[in-house]
């Protein structure tokens, strides 16, 4: 008898097992796709969207022209554009160095040196800038860069300088606006993967006889690299595509990208144009997570 | 004592209740709910309550306005509504025909409005009118020129278009950036008729404007530049006007204004009526208010910015005919040009130059 029901019984089983599986699977599938439904709707269609626009150039007379590469031909043919864009990649790596070299140490002090139950104070203080606007925190720096304002006045008054120095509306304001803004970020990324590294590797490193120096560079920076990589990849995608601070801080000196784009919406409304230097941007994005993809580990942080 | 599930109950209606009456408001709010309304796109500088108040009254009407800063910015709003969403557009004028073209304005009646009283260089029809046909009334004007501090720059050296490429100036300039009347300028500075700029003008200017960047401080929009001059970062603002100085006259009177012995560029707006306006006759009634002597006086010291209204019977004080140059006025307008009329390729190519412009080291 009960030779006769085992198979049943194992065929039973398969089917429990089989339909569990289907469970498991459609309420997978229905936890996905509320977020599956809302990219697609309102990240990949716009993509999409984008992409069509920027190959239908306007006509010579403002009408929609035939589709082809001609808004890409125009922008690689304008220097002023393709110098806009080169513009942008080099004020975000030179935001993203600055960042990271300011953050670490900030970060590692805060991870390592402060007492536990002093962290999360130490963290809150850290990113207190947060709370305030963007928009706010780039006027304040205006004004703290402007002739009258507290580093004009600090020169002065000190008799280093004689007459007031233009600080604001040049390249070098929008860095120290960007800096100040991802220093808090990356701040963020690398302390939250410094607190997950294991302390009895160093613990370890030492024992065996080696240095601080040499603990830190062959365990504790090593481990932290997903940290500095996950802060440096939100750093290029927020600085290259943001318009507030150039515009406010960087005046029109030397153009950026984000900013030559809205010459093209508020002069023109030539949104073929601007959908051809965004998706330009978002190549350059995408090839910059290609290229730090190897160290990227999200859950790591 | 209350009931935890009751509280629960009560918060969750209230919380609908809230949510109803949000919805309601929003739908309520939109253009096209709204009946006894008049939808206007519109600049900053008819939105003061002192101007439409008299108006809202006069008809049972609320006016209910959108802010634009550009015929762009208008064509976007214009892109995400309903035909018959607005009823009345305040533009530059030299888009009129742009506007025309696109069939997005209704014929208007010359008889309607004054024209009898606003200078006949502000009411030319190359700016109003497409073959013939009325489209947009002349409402104020001003200018792009020099704008400057009496206290640190010469009145003479005003007067002269070249000075602010005067090395004397380095890094004492601002450059206002809106790139046509930017190269109108330099055009005048060049010697040039700026009305019929070719192709063939266009590296000259880039030059100019090149070398003019090099003695500035700063190029910037609006509210920078405007804030650069009232806080003596620089003495001088090229391209700047009435729109800057005269609204700040009282708090900042060494701000001055004035058009160079080789003329200056005009700017000029003006209102038209939708095509798509189920209000066509209120849309009417709201420029004739506009144009009437109180309502002119109202827009030209309108707190966003001044400027001088076309209506010349404007209810001015003798004080606010003197900060605007009331006198200077009829000569005014003949040294200067209107904004250039251009093919949107022609546009691009200028844009593109500005670009560039911007970019020179």
């Amino acid at each position: 008898m009960a030779r006769t029901l085992a198979p049943v019984v194992a065929v039973e089983r398969s089917a429990n097992e089989a339909r569990a599986a289907r469970r498991d699977r459609l309420a997978g599938a229905a936890f996905t796709l509320p977020a599956l439904i809302w990219i697609l709707i309102f990240f990949a269609a716009p993509l999409v969207l984008m992409a069509y626009f920027s190959f239908t150039p306007l006509s010579p007379t403002g009408g929609r022209g035939a589709i082809g590469l001609g808004n890409y031909r125009a922008f690689f043919a304008e220097s002023a554009y393709v110098e806009a864009l080169w513009n942008s990649v080099v004020t975000t790596a030179i935001v993203v160095v600055l960042s990271l070299l300011l953050a670490y140490p900030f970060a590692f002090a805060i991870a390592t040196k402060v007492p536990r139950s002093w962290q999360r104070l130490a963290l809150a203080v850290a990113i207190l800038p947060f709370w305030t606007s963007y928009v706010v925190r780039s006027y304040a720096w205006l004004l703290a860069l402007s002739p009258s304002g507290v580093i004009n006045w600090t020169l002065h008054a000190l008799g280093v300088t004689h007459h007031p120095l233009m600080l604001a509306y040049n390249p070098g304001a929008t860095i120290l606006g960007f800096v100040h803004f991802f220093i808090m970020l990356n701040t963020l990324t690398i302390y939250a993967n410094l607190v997950q590294i294991n302390p009895r590797y160093v613990l370890a490193a030492r024992d065996l006889g080696a240095g601080a120096w040499r603990s830190f560079l062959t365990i504790t920076l090593p481990l932290s690299i997903p940290g500095v990589m996950v802060g440096a990849f939100l750093t290029v995608v927020l600085c290259i595509g943001d318009y507030v601070t150039p515009q406010i801080l960087g005046g029109f000196r030397e153009l950026l990208l984000p900013q030559v784009i809205m010459m093209q919406i508020q002069r023109q409304l030539d949104l073929p144009m601007a959908s051809t230097m965004s998706l330009l941007m978002t190549i350059v994005v995408a090839i910059v997570y290609l290229a730090m993809q190897r160290w990227l580990r999200m859950a790591r942080l | 004592m209350t009931s935890p599930c009751r509280t629960d109950t009560k918060a969750a209606r209230g919380a609908l209740l809230a949510l109803i009456a949000g919805v309601a408001w929003m739908v309520v709010s939109t253009p096209a709910f709204a009946r006894n309304t008049l939808d206007v796109l519109t600049w900053c500088d008819h939105e003061d309550p002192a101007l439409l108040g008299p108006f809202e009254k006069a008809n049972d009407v609320k006016v209910n306005f959108k802010d634009i800063d550009s015929t762009a910015a208008a064509l976007a709003v214009l892109g995400q509504s309903k035909p018959g969403d607005w009823d009345v557009l305040v533009a530059d004028e030299t888009d009129t025909g742009r506007l025309a073209g696109l069939g997005l304005l209704a014929p208007l009646d010359a008889k309607d409005f004054p024209f009898g009283d606003i200078p006949a260089a502000i009411a030319s029809p190359k700016l109003t009118s497409v073959n013939g046909v009325l489209y947009s009334v002349p409402e104020k004007f001003g200018y792009n020129t020099i704008a400057y501090n009496k206290t640190t720059f010469d009145a003479a050296a005003a007067a002269d278009i070249n000075s602010p490429w005067d090395p004397k100036y380095k890094g004492r300039v601002a450059v206002y950036d809106y790139y046509v009347p930017e190269i109108e300028y330099t055009a005048i500075a060049l010697g040039m008729n700026p009305e019929k700029l070719t192709d063939a003008d266009l590296p000259a200017i880039k030059a100019k404007l090149i070398a003019l960047k090099q003695n500035a401080a700063m190029v910037g929009d609006v509210t920078t530049v405007q804030q650069a001059l009232a806080t003596g970062a620089v003495d001088v603002l090229f391209g700047g006007g009435e729109w800057v100085t005269a609204g700040l006259a009282h708090d900042n009177p060494n701000l001055n204004y004035t058009i160079p012995k080789q003329g200056g560029v005009r700017w000029q707006q003006g209102l038209s009526v939708f095509a798509t306006s189920q209000k066509k006759d209120l849309a009417t009634k709201f420029i004739q208010y506009i144009l009437s002597p109180e309502g002119q006086g109202k827009l030209a010291t309108s707190s966003c910015y001044w400027g001088m209204p076309a209506n010349s019977k404007a209810v001015l004080t003798d004080d606010q005919k003197t900060i605007l140059r009331w006198s200077d006025q009829p000569t005014y307008i003949k040294t200067t040009f209107p904004y250039l009329q251009m093919t949107p390729d022609f546009d691009k190519k200028l844009q593109a130059m500005w670009a560039e412009v911007l970019q020179s080291k």
